[in-house]
This record gives structure tokens, C-alpha cells and sequence, in this order.
């Protein structure tokens, strides 16, 4: 097997040019199909990575009514919707999906934060001690909340990168007071998400789908909340899951818990439903997937052509070689050693002209990627898939010839000089 | 008895005709024999040397190659023959022009599943024998026409056959060659080499012991060849 491997590549490095001319619709086919598949990969990595954000697989629980979310902000606090206790908190963080869960209460849009005349139209978050650490947030400057914050109820803030750039214009928010609900707030801190993430934004739908926090996020102590806003407001719940793929599930458990107690003390069609990014991103996936997916096809058609060009190759190679297969049919061949070596002749040209694809088809997605903005992301099981398919195009088309060859009369093959 | 060929015919179709190629053919060659058939074109010489060699099957007529009947073999048990107990030398050589004279010498051995080293090795002893054991790499534009008829017989006799081929072995040699070629045949032959060759000089065909005359396809009474040989 080995001599017929190398012998079919002297049979190419001695036919240069035609070798090279045979392999062209291989290697364009599987070279469309590469750069199509890594782009595929490639919009499929981005919005998995939009949506679920920079690793830190943090999932939200928040308070359903009905199917929509509980707007706290357009309601008062509903009757039987209890605070969340410490103890179902642990009882969460028990999960084998969840590390950590962190309680919060918010308002998006917040309208009643100022810094002197500037209006805030982020998010307003009362937090607890480990919601900077489900989130990935770490303090850069000033400091974080003490114990003695939430205990002592201290009006004290902390703001994010983007809140420090649309309240302060940019300047050190430490040691300035911010304004909320009439209340003076220090803000302590500026904190950020430990790996700088941006959603990649192509175009404006992706604008809307994942820039919907770009005011920023102001941080107090949840303790404090009652003091700018009401009592017992329902909280939303914070998990870090212990992995991307533990996300769906973790999210699902603590809000299976959590509606089993809230219907306990509630009998309004309240309950606690989790974010599903994960679902979200397959979904958007599937779509982006399945419109690349026609295009495969039609490169499979110049798979296809190609195939038919090995094809006639190999027959005028048949016929060139009339003596040469019935020299070796004389001196004892058997039929099935010529067909081998003719199949593996067939096979190996196109799995060269595979693997030159899979080079070409990878420069052509970086260029594609570079010229046209799309993300690439080269697929290694893909590459394989190529090379392997191609020498499979090599077997099938090989085979008319191979039998052709293996079948020619010794007697007649020796004859023709 | 090597070979025994008993009432072959051969017929082909051409167009809706029927020719009769081969009639009523019986041959015997002793083990250690040399033969020559000589005939004009067109005699069937090349069909019976088809026969003998297991290239071909007679349409009528059993064929009986050491003993066995082979004219009804299967395709798989031919090429078998062909690889271990007939060695061929044409009269183009059929050299592979990639190859090297050694791995020319090798291939038959290839075919017949002997390993790398051995191949190795007694493709260089055959070529030794027929006096090119300096000419192992050489591939075969690179030598003359004699030096390739001898990697011919290399080829030949490298798998240690029963029996020689050989089709009109000098046809395409000048008269020196030719000659050198024809002292290797005998010189195989004394050694024990069974030899059946086809030729339509007179001059080679004097170089066998026993002659026969093939004419339209119908094989002659052979001619011991008188003197010392016998």
C-alpha cells in the first residue's frame, strides 16, 4: 500500500501541470466549502460569545408575571412575593451547577440619577457583596463596598467604565456625589468586567440585540435600596454556573426552587424564570447557519465537477499506460492489485488537491473576513471532513477507471507499443 | 514433460467470421529443453506463445503446464502461473521507464509477496547474472537496447521460473547485441533453464535445440537439432 501511495506520487510529481489542472475543481470546491463553514463558525462563535458575554457564565433568574418580566417600576410589590431568604440562597448555591448567587434588586432606564445636571439612563443596581464577583466585576479605582456599608445602610456608589463615562465625561467619579431619588450618594469606586468584552456589533440589528445596557451601571448597597425606593422589592438572582454548558441548567433549577416557594406564599400567577442565553444563541445560530448551509451545496457542485475531471483524467491515464498495465499483468499483477493501485492513484491526487483547498479555503476566509468584516473561525473538524471527503471524490470517480484499467486483456495491453 | 499441449484450438471472432488461429496444435517440451517456433507474420506464433505464457485460454484443447490443466483456470490462479512459473521477455523490453533497472528486476517479486530486503537482493543477483551489476540505478532511456533486453531477462529469471519466454527477444537489437543476448539464453539453458522462444530468423532459431515451424496456424513436426547438443 505504501509503494502504491508513492508511486502514485511520482505519477503526480511527473505529470506536473495536469496533476494540478485535475486537482482545480477539488481544490476550489473544498476551498469554497472551507471558507463557508469557517464563516458559519465564525458568526456562530461571535453570537454565542455576544450574548453570553466574556466567560463568566453568569445566568439571570428574574420574577415572571404571567410571561412577562415583573416590572417592578410600573407596580408596587406584589402580595406573597416574599424577600428572598439567606437560606435559599445557600439552598442555590448547593446546585452542582451553580458556584455562586448573588441578590440584587434594579432599574433599567433609571430616571432618577443625576451627577449635578447630567441624567442617567443606565441601570441602577442594589446589590449585595457577591454580585461583583458572579459578574466578574473588580474594583479599579476608589474601593469597594465594606461590610460597614451594607450594615450601616451608607449612601455610598460605585459606577462602571460606561456610567463613568456618560455621568462624569470620562474624570474620576471618586469622591464626587451622585443623586439619587433626591439622595445624595459618594461614589467610592469605579468598577470594571474583568475581561474587556464588547459585543461585535455588524450591523443594527446586532446594535439592538446586545448594546441594551450602553448607559452603564450604577452599583449601591441593596440595603440602601429602601431608601430611594420601596421595601421588599422583588429581587432578581445572579448565578455564576459553573461552566458555559452547566448555564441552561443552572438557570432552570434555581427558578424551579424559587417559584416552589414563592407558590407556597403567593397565589398571584407570579413565577421565577430564567434567561436562557444559551437557547437564544442555538436559535440564532440555527438561522445564520441554516441560510450559509444552501451555499455548501452549491459548492458541493464543484466538488461534484471536479470529481468528473479526476474522472477523465484517469481514463486517458488508463490509456496511456495500455502497456505498461499489461507488462505488469504478464509478469503476475493480479486485477485487483492494478485496481488498487489505479483507486489509490485517484485517491491520493484528490486528497492532495483536499488538502490545498483547505489551505486556500483558509486564506480565503481570512480575506473574505478582512475585506467583508464577517468573523472566521477555522473549524479542525471541518479541515478533516475536507481532506477525508475529497479522497472519498477520488475513490468514487477513480473507480470507473480503476476498473476499466484492471480489466484491459494483457494480450492486447502488450501489443499496443 | 513441462508442458503438453493436447489438440488446441484457437478461434476468434472477427466481425461475424470465425478464424481459426490455432488447429489442432500438440506440443511436448521436456524440462531443460530450448525450442524455437518460427513462422511468418500471421502464422499464429504470437497466439500459441499467448497460450503457453497463461495470457490466453484455447477455445478447444486441454493444456497441461507441469503436470497441471490449466485451461480452464481462473483469472487470479493465471496471474499466479504467470508470476511464479513463467518468465516473459518481449521484444520492446516493456521496461517501466520510471523505474530503475533494480526495481524493474523487483517487480515480479513484488507481485509475488516477497519482502523489501529480498526483493532487494535478488533483483541485484539476477542482474549480476546477466553481467549489470554495475547498472542497478540506471533507468532504462539511460541504458542501450541490448543492456535493457538483459534487465528483460533479469526480470525473467528472477523469480527462478520453470520456464522462458521469450517473443522475438532480438527484434528490436542490432546484430551484436542481439548475439550477446542469445549467448545469455543458452548460457541460462545450461544451466537448466526450460526455453521456449518465437522468432522468424533463421539464425536465432539456430540457436535452440529442437525447431518447429508454425504456418496458418498449424504447428509442424519439430527438427532435432543434430551434432553435439543431442
Amino acid at each position: 500500500m505504501l509503494e502504491n501511495i508513492s508511486l502514485a506520487f511520482q505519477g503526480i510529481w511527473g505529470h506536473k501541470l495536469r496533476s494540478f489542472l485535475t486537482m482545480l475543481g477539488i481544490i476550489i470546491g473544498i476551498a469554497s466549502i472551507i471558507s463557508i463553514v469557517s464563516t458559519i463558525k465564525g458568526t456562530n462563535d461571535q453570537i454565542k460569545q455576544n450574548l453570553i458575554g466574556a466567560g463568566t457564565n453568569a445566568v439571570k433568574v428574574q420574577l415572571y408575571q404571567g410571561d412577562g418580566i415583573f416590572d417592578v417600576s410600573y407596580n408596587t410589590v406584589p402580595e406573597g412575593v416574599n424577600p428572598i431568604s439567606q437560606e435559599t440562597k445557600e439552598e442555590l448555591e448547593a446546585l452542582e451547577e451553580v458556584e455562586k448567587a448573588s441578590l440584587y434588586t434594579s432599574r433599567n432606564y433609571a430616571g432618577n440619577v443625576f451627577h449635578k445636571n447630567q441624567a442617567f439612563t443606565g441601570t441602577l443596581l442594589g446589590i449585595d457583596t457577591d454580585y461583583f464577583d458572579v459578574y466578574g466585576y473588580y474594583v479599579q479605582v476608589g474601593r469597594n463596598f465594606t461590610e460597614d456599608d451594607f450594615t450601616s445602610f451608607r449612601k455610598v456608589a460605585i459606577v462602571d467604565r460606561k456610567a463613568m463615562t456618560t455621568l462624569f465625561s470620562g474624570d474620576n467619579p471618586v469622591g464626587k456625589t451622585l443623586e439619587i431619588s433626591g439622595e445624595p450618594y459618594l461614589v467610592v469606586g469605579m468598577a470594571d468586567q474583568s475581561s474587556q468584552f464588547e459585543p461585535v456589533i455588524n450591523d443594527p440589528s446586532d446594535y439592538n440585540l446586545y448594546m441594551n445596557n450602553s448607559s452603564g451601571s450604577v452599583f449601591i448597597p441593596g440595603t440602601t435600596w429602601p431608601i430611594v425606593f420601596q421595601y421588599d422589592e422583588p429581587q432578581t438572582v445572579a448565578l455564576k454556573a459553573s461552566g458555559t454548558d452547566a448555564m441552561t441548567n443552572a438557570g432552570k433549577k434555581a427558578a424551579d426552587i424559587l417559584t416552589e416557594k414563592l407558590s407556597a406564599s403567593s397565589d398571584l400567577k407570579m413565577s421565577y424564570k430564567s434567561e436562557d442565553l444559551l437557547e437564544q444563541a442555538k436559535q440564532l445560530q440555527e438561522l445564520s447557519t441554516s441560510t450559509n448551509q444552501q451555499l455548501i451545496w452549491i459548492a458541493s457542485i464543484s466538488l461534484l465537477v471536479g470529481g468528473i475531471g479526476v474522472m477523465n483524467i484517469m481514463l486517458v491515464s488508463v490509456t496511456e499506460r495500455t502497456s505498461e498495465i499489461g507488462l505488469k499483468k504478464a509478469i503476475g499483477a493480479r486485477k485487483s492489485r492494478i485496481l488498487i493501485q489505479f483507486l489509490t492513484e485517484a485517491a491520493v491526487l484528490t486528497s492532495l488537491g483536499g488538502l490545498v483547498g483547505v489551505g486556500a479555503g483558509i486564506v480565503m476566509a481570512k480575506v473574505v473576513s478582512g475585506v467583508a468584516g464577517t468573523p472566521v473561525a477555522i473549524s479542525a473538524p471541518a479541515t478533516i471532513i475536507a481532506v477525508a471527503f475529497s479522497m472519498v471524490i477520488g475513490l468514487i470517480f477513480g473507480l470507473i477507471p480503476a476498473v476499466k484499467a484492471s480489466n484491459l486483456n494483457p494480450i492486447e495491453a502488450l501489443r499496443r507499443e | 514433460m513441462i508442458l503438453e499441449l493436447k489438440g488446441i484450438y484457437k478461434d476468434y471472432l472477427q466481425g461475424k467470421m470465425v478464424v481459426s488461429v490455432l488447429k489442432d496444435i500438440n506440443l511436448s517440451v521436456e524440462e531443460g529443453d530450448y525450442i524455437a517456433i518460427m513462422g511468418p507474420s500471421g502464422s499464429g506464433k504470437t497466439t500459441l506463445m499467448n497460450l503457453i505464457g497463461c495470457l490466453d485460454v484455447p477455445t478447444k484443447g486441454s493444456y497441461l503446464l507441469m503436470g497441471e490443466d490449466i485451461s480452464k483456470a481462473g483469472e487470479n490462479k493465471m496471474a499466479e502461473i504467470r508470476n511464479q512459473s513463467i518468465g516473459f521477455v518481449f521484444q520492446q523490453f516493456n521496461l517501466l521507464p520510471k523505474l530503475s533497472a533494480l526495481d524493474n528486476v523487483a517487480l515480479p517479486l513484488l507481485y509475488g509477496g516477497v519482502n523489501k530486503s529480498e526483493r532487494r537482493e535478488r533483483a541485484k543477483a539476477a542482474l549480476e547474472k546477466v553481467g549489470l551489476g554495475d547498472r542497478l540505478d540506471f533507468r532504462p532511456n539511460q541504458l542501450s537496447g541490448g543492456q535493457c533486453q538483459r534487465v528483460a531477462i533479469a526480470r525473467a529469471i528472477v523469480g527462478n521460473p520453470k520456464l522462458l519466454l521469450a517473443d522475438e527477444p532480438t527484434g528490436a537489437l542490432d546484430s551484436k547485441s542481439g548475439e550477446q543476448v542469445m549467448e545469455l539464453f543458452q548460457r541460462l539453458n545450461d544451466e537448466g533453464a526450460t526455453i521456449v522462444m518465437i522468432t522468424h530468423e533463421q539464425e536465432i532459431a539456430d540457436y535452440a535445440r529442437t525447431l518447429y515451424h508454425i504456418r496458418d496456424g498449424v504447428l509442424q513436426n519439430g527438427s532435432r537439432k543434430g551434432g553435439s547438443d543431442e
